[in-house]
């Protein structure tokens, strides 16, 4: 029996929602395995965060401290390495966000133990750690193992394990003394800025026609637009559209854009990354357009016109104004 | 200001049909295109873009073998002042972990106030590299950073989170910096500027000089298999003519309630 630690992301007074998808995957390992859940919540004034995940964690380790009032992933590696020396955690895992992605490696090498980020699975077969994750934007998948250790970090995916907030534990919380008050610091946090501001709010519309990179030319998004027109719908693009500054950040879908729900999401010449994928889970009917039939975005489209855009699209639109016309 | 940016040669593989090799361990590449990977793209540019303003040098680094050297020209043409190539064989022996060792190695004795990799590579997805590095030189770092300013012999980064929000913060040199894409433009890269970039600097050192062996290189995560990815529903495929798909779209459309 060991303890599987689950380190709790928050921002701005909120937890994130990895961690609750950390504690659900943490929690069917510890009962498979006997193990036993520990989240580990540094902050400052912490205690409704804590609150909200006593249900799904076995024990809640909490360092409060105004110097912990903000991220700073130095900090956060020499604490969680002291705990994870103390407590030789068989396992802990860590959101694969902006944040996490900093800690962990960090981490690792600091403990001296094995990584392997962004993960989509976990499983113990004859005991052995497998991780399971995705490789050449989720064309491929593997399964990583690992040299023999006393404890493994693990990033995990968001979105990937049951957000379900209901638990069946009960936390004993245990307040420790933050160890590091007059750590000097070579990061000081400065603000928090708004990256995606504009006049359109993509999150709020119904019908969403999305451009991505198959486009090829800033000058072929005309045809997107002309077939967003034509329905009536609203446009909005995948990450390496805004990258290249051919369409406002604010149009962005995704993780690091916005997350929308449209009734109908309409992707063209979008292949379907994970970080594009999570923010249209909420979207009732994806229809992709792509000319790839292996593209990762035909795994999760309700419907896929495997088709040059360059042929379908001003067919498409075509139809829509004949038909519009009556 | 000098710069140290570690990039990674990495094979094209949207829109391709990727087949698994016969070990298991990884794909067949001898089909595929190669590129500088899109994140140290950026990464490259960004280096470039600040010593042309505030001086000093770029060091484009690289662990690979003499194929690789491909993307170390390029960084040269888009104005990078040396290279180094760390040869070390087939470098799928090692994992993240072993080659963060190598780079923090050879770039300790380098000058350097600022290390930059990209985020992520394009092919393992792993994203480890760059803070490992950092951990190993022991300099502060931020991670996807998306705008860069120098002052005052500090840095002022914004640092993407999730959600449209961003995260600014100043930092102590000399620090390392994981670079997202859409920070800048890169420079379109001639062949006739790869030609010119040929007269500079590039080293190759291979392990015995770094003074490392392949026992303390040895990887931590091991890929054990690769596979396809499992069978899902997945999508219907609207197929037919041109005008029959029109129709079915219409349909969708339709019954879904977005056509008035």
């Amino acid at each position: 029996m060991s303890e599987l630690f689950v380190v709790a992301e928050h921002r701005l007074g909120e937890i994130r929602e990895i961690t609750f998808e950390m504690l659900w995957k943490a929690g069917e390992l510890a009962q498979e395995h006997s193990h036993t859940v520990t989240a580990i919540l540094l902050g400052h004034e912490v205690s409704p965060i804590a609150e909200s995940i006593s249900d799904r964690a076995d024990k809640i380790i909490i360092f409060d401290d105004e110097r912990l009032k903000n991220f700073n992933a130095d900090i956060y590696k020499e604490t969680i390495a002291g705990l994870i020396e103390e407590s030789k955690p068989i396992l802990t895992l860590i959101g694969n966000t902006s944040r996490g992605m900093e800690l962990a490696p960090c981490l690792a090498v600091r403990a001296g133990l094995p990584l392997a980020t962004d993960c989509i699975d976990i499983m113990f077969k004859d005991d052995k750690l497998i991780a399971q994750r995705q490789m050449y934007s989720g064309k491929i998948f593997s399964d990583v193992s690992f040299a023999p250790s006393a404890g493994y970090i693990l990033t995990i995916r968001s979105g990937v394990f049951s957000k379900d907030r209901i638990g069946d534990r009960q936390a004993e919380i245990v307040k420790k003394d933050f160890p590091l008050k007059d750590m000097p610091l070579k990061k000081d946090f400065i603000e928090f800025v708004e990256t995606a501001a504009g006049d359109v709010d993509i999150s709020q519309a119904e019908l969403l026609i999305s451009v991505g990179r198959g486009i090829g030319e800033e000058e072929n998004i005309s045809l997107v637009k002309e077939l967003a027109e034509a329905l009536n719908g609203v446009v909005s693009c995948s990450r390496p559209i805004v990258d290249k500054n051919w369409l406002p950040k604010h149009l962005q879908v995704g993780t690091s854009g916005k997350s929308v729900s449209p009734k109908v999401y309409i992707a063209v010449g979008i292949s379907g990354a994970f970080q594009h994928m999570a923010g249209v889970s909420g979207a009732g009917t994806i229809i992709a357009i792509n000319k790839d039939p292996k593209a990762p975005i035909f795994r999760t489209a309700d419907y896929g016109i495997v088709d040059d855009l360059f042929k379908i699209v001003p067919v498409l639109k075509d139809r829509v104004l004949e038909t519009k016309k009556g | 200001m000098d710069i140290v940016v570690c990039v990674k040669r990495v094979p094209l593989t949207e829109e391709v049909d990727l087949v698994i090799d016969g070990q298991k361990k990884g794909i067949k590449k001898d089909q595929l295109a190669f590129v500088l990977n899109d994140w140290d793209n950026y990464a490259i540019e960004e280096a470039v873009l600040l010593t042309e303003k505030h001086g000093g040098t770029v060091t484009a680094i690289t662990v690979g073998n003499e194929d690789d050297e491909e993307v170390l020209r390029r960084c040269l043409a888009m104005g990078a002042d040396r290279a180094i190539r760390i040869e070390a064989g087939d470098t799928s022996r090692f994992d993240s972990f072993g080659i963060s060792k190598m780079l923090s190695r050879v770039v300790k004795d380098l000058p350097f106030d600022l290390v930059f990799t990209g985020v992520l590579a394009d092919d393992d997805y792993c994203g480890m590299v760059g803070m490992m590095v950092a951990e190993q030189l022991g300099i502060t770092h931020a991670n996807m950073v998306t705008a860069i300013e120098i002052e005052d012999g500090k840095v002022r980064t914004t640092s993407e989170l999730e959600g449209g929000l961003g995260e600014v913060s100043l930092i102590e040199l000399p620090a390392l910096l994981a670079i997202q894409t859409g920070i800048n433009e890169p420079r379109y890269v001639s062949i006739l500027g790869i030609r010119k970039a040929a007269k500079k600097e590039l080293k190759v050192m291979d392990l015995s000089e770094l003074g490392m062996s392949d026992e303390e290189l040895s990887p931590m995560a091991i890929i054990d298999e690769v596979y396809l990815p499992p069978e899902t529903e997945g999508a219907q495929i609207l197929a037919g003519d041109p005008d029959k798909i029109a129709s079915d779209f219409l349909e969708i459309l339709t019954k879904k309630g977005v056509m008035e």
